[in-house]
């Protein structure tokens, strides 16, 4: 929508000042990407590092959303600021969203102390906008202790979160399926702890044995082994030794040294990542509509792979080598050139 | 470059006692349907909570139903608190029984749009777009091809 350009270092300053709605647009800039989140992510980069980053996945109607709700009042509890973000996915049609976390999470209300921003996924996979990566950096450097990332409702492989949060709490609940489900590949091997939700239905012993059942095929050199925790989030039962578990994993990581080798990792990812925006960015304002569609047609004709077109590209934008190094025909130079 | 690129983000909220968020909810799905990012915030929300989930949320609309005969009492505190919290700029639509008289008095307090039974959704979703004037298809579309 229309918005005067903000001026991003006044509103880091009344964000910091404690002023809700400058917080919330500082998240919107971040979300909406560009220029102004390029701003404002290198202003606020020097304050991050300091908050407890958690991410909590699973499949949809497993208590997610209830449980963090409940996760932070127990933050709240023990004298420490939390930031929520909460993903839902967003129309692959429409590119619209229907954001429902925030009602699970109204126990919150009133409390300056706790931050909840509900987020579409924007059209990204892998359970998590793309956003998210800049709007924990965002709830760190503003000092929020905690940060909540809720992914969208996860089925076995959209396991994002793990780039993000460096400690990642899975939900199951009783009943999804048998010890076959459990050894498959997936989520349930980014888990850092386990939590059947639930726990209050039948059923949740069985789940949480199979659960450790699989844990115990793993490989015995692991240092951390993740517990498996039961909780009914809707009475709050078991919440303190979910957050309690959450803070062992996290001083594991620090001593381990796991923490510094998993920001490295990270950085290095988004790095890539903004090596991979700023090149298309620049393919995209460097070539001319007509080549680019020149060379759709070549693609979907089957005259041409995608990789022969992106070569052709890069050519054309000054940043590839040139076609004859690398032994592409002269045929193939020509329509580069065309 | 002074739009913002995102999406129109709209807080559907159900203010005082009444249970019946049948409507609020197909006003959300319909919106969303609009390519619009609807945060619904469930049922029983007092007018702080509303603003401060507005807040939060960072929206462009906050559209209220109301359906109890609450509407004077509880829209009027709504747009008054945004205006305290300097948030008088968030358009604020209206649904739900509302007399015919008390239409321009909600109006008065601040409300843009009042749509009753038989509105159709589509006329709300198009209220919406050109108030706010905002994209409701791009990020799809900026996505990688």
């Amino acid at each position: 929508m229309p918005r005067l350009d903000p001026d991003v270092s006044s509103l880091i300053q009344h964000a910091r000042n404690g002023d809700v709605r400058s917080r919330a647009r500082l998240f919107s800039i971040v979300e909406d990407g560009g220029e102004h989140a390029s701003t404002a992510l290198a202003m606020l980069a020097p304050d991050g590092g300091h908050a407890c980053v958690v991410g909590v996945t699973g499949p949809p109607g497993a208590g997610k959303s209830t449980l963090v709700g409940r996760l932070a009042r127990e933050i709240r509890e023990r004298g420490q600021t939390v930031a929520i973000l909460a993903v839902d996915p967003s129309s692959p049609i429409t590119g619209g969203a229907l954001l429902g976390d925030r009602i699970r999470m109204q126990d919150l209300h009133g409390d300056p102390g706790a931050y909840v921003r509900s987020i579409s996924t924007r059209g990204a996979v892998g359970g998590l906008a793309r956003a998210v990566d800049g709007m924990a950096l965002v709830a760190d450097a503003l000092g929020y202790d905690v940060v909540l990332i809720e992914t969208v409702g996860a089925g076995q492989d959209e396991a994002a979160i793990v780039g993000v949060a460096p400690t990642v709490v899975v939900v199951e609940v009783p009943h999804l399926g048998d010890d076959v489900q459990a050894i498959k590949a997936g989520i349930l091997e980014i888990a850092d702890v386990f939590v059947v939700n639930k726990a209050d239905r039948d059923g949740a012993d069985q789940a949480a044995a199979v659960l450790r059942a699989m844990l115990s095929l793993a490989p015995p050199s692991e240092s951390w082994r993740p517990p498996v925790l039961k909780t009914s989030a809707l009475i709050g039962d078991g919440v303190v030794a979910l957050l309690d578990a959450v803070h062992r994993h996290q001083s594991f990581l620090e001593k381990s040294g796991e923490l510094a080798h998993w920001r490295d990792e990270r950085a290095r990812r988004q790095i890539f990542e903004a090596v991979q925006d700023k090149l298309l960015a620049r393919i995209r304002s460097t070539v001319p509509p007509g080549h680019l569609q020149a060379l759709v047609d070549d693609v979907s004709g089957f005259r041409r792979t995608a990789e022969g077109a992106a070569d052709c590209l890069l050519v054309q934008s000054g940043l590839g080598v040139t076609a004859e190094s690398e032994g592409i025909g002269p045929p193939d130079r020509a329509r580069c050139d065309a | 470059m002074g739009d913002r690129m995102g999406k129109i983000r709209v807080l559907v909220a159900k203010p005082g006692l009444d249970g019946h968020d049948r409507g609020a909810k197909v006003v959300a799905r319909a919106l969303r349907d609009a390519g619009m990012e609807v945060i619904y915030t469930g049922l029983r929300q007092t007018p702080e909570m509303v603003v401060e989930a507005a807040l939060q949320e960072d929206v462009d609309v906050v559209g209220l139903s109301v359906l109890s005969g609450a509407h004077l009492t509880l829209v009027p505190k709504i747009t008054a608190l945004l205006k305290e919290r300097g948030a008088e700029d968030v358009l604020v639509v209206v649904g739900g029984i509302i007399p015919e008289g008390d239409v321009a008095i909600l109006q008065q307090a601040g409300v843009a749009g009042v749509f009753g039974p038989g509105t159709s959704t589509v006329d709300i979703a198009r209220f919406i777009e050109e108030r706010i004037g905002g994209s409701t298809t791009g990020d799809v579309e900026r996505a990688p091809a």
